[in-house]
């Protein structure tokens, strides 16, 4: 017979036997027994945030940075409605997150008690899946299970509930290897026929284009996807939360594409003829208004392990259901054994198009200018961290910007939130890339609103000495809700300006960091590098920029693909 | 269109909320849903009618088994079925009205299954279209309550939702 363990003791074992190093929590009432068994043991380091929305984010960037499961604990009522904004976030990009909360005991359930709210009913629109443990014998294979259900398939955030009564009981534990579940069996390997049709469209194409997003960092799957696209001399564009799953500094690629894509990047997509669309779900800030999207004739593949992200908003020609990773591999060896090749004539005229479209240099700025142009800083910091840094940012022009801007080689450097537009998630996300990649350079790119939204994690940075750089885009206005004003509501800047704000130097410090103020444009590099040789130290870096800078190009609202607004 | 959609699913609390809240979450129509344990206790069986574009439709299906206490559907109106929906109502039935409401329930092979000085209270069952046109022939003016089960269904022969 198995040893009798708590139902606390049972959680943290589970936690062990799946190797969890670091979960991200805040106390409370209803935690406390979970709490004890923290202290006993040493295996699974807990962070403790200052805020439980940061538990998630810091969570959520250690899962994006590592391919690892994310692991959060809080208490339950505010515990959890604070922790759901995090919750919301990941699930939206898909991202794999265990988080345990706690519930007042069984028999309160229901009855208003002290810190009760209904935790599986708010977060249910939210999570992958959620489970309310009410029995103990079942508690080790539910955390089995969630570990397994937020890791699989198209990857999300899992909740397991446990009532405080659950963590005092005993039972016989034993965590099993493996766990099978009738009702959920996602399909990783694609449809062969699909695939073979799909290889054959791909060599028939005229003016073929890639278009890979999230799924294929989320599958590990830069390398296979680098390989076809180059086999095959296609273009490719990645979405804002595909960047580095293609290499930025490639040849092939031709930026991002989107609401703030590139010019080519979407005239391509807007004028190809066939369309192979890789881990990616035609969100609406990509694809425009699809009715002007589908006035062009384009063929399209469609790869996605998620059935439900295909023929969504965009209607396919050959669907694929299954793992970006296996179905690429496969098409490289169909194309590779095919009698067909590429059109080679057609490839050079459309090339040649491409390439037109990229001499309209759609991100310059006015590089000579006397106040600091944000692009300019980001420009600097790539050069000066040779690209190779993990790089997190909030919401806003700064986000795009350091899309546009940092070129990204290498899957999961990038991390933002790109469908629930988070503003708060920069700098706790940056701790959890700390965790995971302790010896990484890790920088928070953000501006002056979102960085107040989770600014009381520099406490948490302090405790725990992490050396983030922090890259606070200062233009005195929420920038991105300035630029939709200046451009759709007649310049009425309606409660979109940044006043009383701190004086972020004094605050850094007060903290117990390193603060600078950087007001000119010939101090940009001087001050990154200084912070850059402070290894030890996280350095807030106040940049005074542009006020009136906007993010071109832009796809406005309603708008097709090729009608941007260009500088 | 209309289609009546069969899922199984396993037999656990919240399970049902999961639908509901897909359903109004993402804004599709719900005209009946019933659930209730199968002769495999640990599994219950849905049946959903909803109204959709084809589109819509492929999502609801989609999205439904999704849901990761969902074993399996079928989508019954895509071929060969049995639909069935039970209902009570209860009429007002005095004096000449009373032949006439017996006669009636007789042709939708209904039966009377309550009867008072006042009313009848008929059991009818049939496809939801059957039932509709037995309120309709009967009349607004005496009915005074009903209720309906919303459609269940079968496929025809080999056609089933099994594990
Ligand atoms: C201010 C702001 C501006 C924005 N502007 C832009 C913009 O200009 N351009 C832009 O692109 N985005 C922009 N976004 C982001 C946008 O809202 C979406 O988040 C983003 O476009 C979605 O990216 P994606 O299609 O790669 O999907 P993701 O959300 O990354 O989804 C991944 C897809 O891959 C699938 N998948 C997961 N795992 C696998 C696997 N193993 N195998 C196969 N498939 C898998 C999933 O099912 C899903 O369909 C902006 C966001 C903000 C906040
Ligand atoms: C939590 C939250 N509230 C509101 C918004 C809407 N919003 C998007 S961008 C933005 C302004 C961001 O300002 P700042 O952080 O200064 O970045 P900037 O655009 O100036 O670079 C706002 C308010 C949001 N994305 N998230
Ligand atoms: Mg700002």
């Amino acid at each position: 017979m198995t040893e009798e363990l708590t139902g606390a003791e049972i959680t943290i074992r589970c936690l062990q036997e799946e190797g969890v190093e670091y979960i991200f929590g805040y106390p409370g009432g209803a935690v406390l027994f979970i709490y004890d068994e923290l202290f006993k043991q040493d295996k699974v380091k807990h962070i403790l945030v200052r805020h439980e929305q940061a538990a998630l984010h810091a969570a959520d960037g250690y899962a994006r940075s590592s391919h690892k499961v994310g692991v959060a604990l809080v208490t339950s009522g505010p515990g959890v409605t604070n922790a759901v904004t995090g919750i919301a976030t990941a699930y939206m990009d898909s991202i794999p997150l265990v988080i345990i909360s706690g519930q007042v005991p069984t028999a309160a359930i229901g009855q208003d008690a002290f810190q009760e709210v209904d935790t599986v009913g708010i977060t249910r629109p939210c999570v992958k899946h959620n489970f309310l443990v009410k029995d103990i014998t079942e508690l080790a294979t539910t955390i089995k299970k969630a570990f397994f259900i937020a890791s699989s398939g198209r990857p999300g955030p899992v909740l397991v509930d446990i009532p405080k009564d659950v963590t005092q009981q005993k039972a016989h534990f034993s965590y099993p290897d493996s766990i099978r579940m009738r009702s959920y069996n996602p399909v990783i390997n694609g449809n062969t026929k699909q695939i073979k049709k799909a290889a054959e469209l791909i060599l028939s194409a005229k003016r073929p284009m890639f278009y890979s997003g999230g799924g294929v960092i989320l599958d590990n799957a830069a390398g296979v996807l680098t390989e076809l696209v180059e086999l095959l001399d296609y273009p490719c564009t990645n979405t804002l939360m595909g960047l580095g799953g293609f290499p930025a500094t490639d040849k092939h690629f031709v930026g991002m594409l989107g609401m703030h894509g590139t010019y080519e990047a979407n005239m391509s997509m807007q004028y190809c003829d066939v369309l192979i669309a890789v881990g990616a779900r035609f969100d609406d800030r990509v694809i425009g208004n699809p009715k002007h999207f589908y006035s062009e004739d384009r063929k399209i593949i469609h790869i996605d392990i998620d059935p439900s992200s295909i023929s969504k908003r965009v209607k396919v020609d050959i669907p694929i259901v299954g793992g970006v990773s296996q179905v690429l591999k496969e098409l490289i060896k169909l194309i590779k054994a095919s009698k067909e090749k590429t059109d080679a004539i057609a490839l050079k005229e459309w090339w040649k198009q491409i390439n037109l479209w990229r001499e309209r240099d759609c991100l310059k700025y006015d590089r000579s200018s006397r106040v600091i142009k944000p692009q300019m800083v980001i420009e600097k910091l790539y050069a000066i961290t040779k690209g190779d840094a993990f790089i997190t940012s909030d919401v806003g022009q700064h986000q795009m910007w350091a899309a546009q801007f940092y070129p990204f080689d290498k899957p999961r450097r990038w991390i933002n939130s790109g469908g629930l537009g988070t503003m708060g998630f920069g700098l706790p996300s940056a701790m959890g890339v700390q965790f995971a990649n302790p010896s990484s350079t890790v920088a928070c790119i953000t501006g002056e609103a979102s960085i107040q939204m989770c600014i009381q994690e520099l406490s948490t940075c302090k405790q725990y000495q992490l050396p983030l750089k922090i890259i606070n885009l200062n233009n005195r206005y929420m920038g991105m809700v300035r630029q939709w004003q200046e451009f759709f509501h007649g310049n009425r800047y309606s409660e979109s300006y940044m006043d009383a704000l701190p004086d972020f130097v004094k605050l850094a410090e007060s903290y117990g960091h390193v603060g600078m103020k950087i007001e000119k444009p010939s101090d940009i590099e001087g001050a990154l590098k200084d912070a850059l040789k402070l290894k030890k130290r996280l350095v807030f870096l106040d940049f005074i920029t542009d006020q009136t800078e906007n993010v071109f190009p832009m796809v406005p609202g309603g708008k097709g693909l090729s009608e941007m607004i260009l500088v | 269109m209309r289609h009546i959609i069969s899922l199984l699913m396993e037999n656990e609390a919240g399970a049902l909320s999961r639908v509901a809240g897909l359903f109004s979450a993402r804004g599709y129509n719900i005209e009946s849903l019933n659930v209730a344990p199968t002769e495999d206790p640990t599994l219950s069986r849905m049946t959903l009618v909803t109204i959709g574009s084809d589109e819509v439709i492929e999502q609801i299906k989609k999205q439904l088994n999704k849901l990761i206490e969902v074993v399996k559907i079928i989508d019954l109106t895509e071929g060969d079925h049995i639909e069935r929906e039970l209902m009570l109502v209860k009429v007002k039935a005095i004096g000449d009205g009373r032949d006439e409401i017996k006669r009636l329930t007789d042709i939708f092979r209904g039966s009377i299954i309550d009867v008072t000085d006042k009313s009848y209270t008929i059991e009818l069952t049939g496809t939801s279209s059957k039932l509709d046109a037995f309120l309709q022939s009967i009349g607004q003016g005496i009915i005074l309550e009903t209720i309906r089960t919303g459609a269940s269904g079968l496929g025809r022969g080999d056609r089933m939702l099994k594990l």
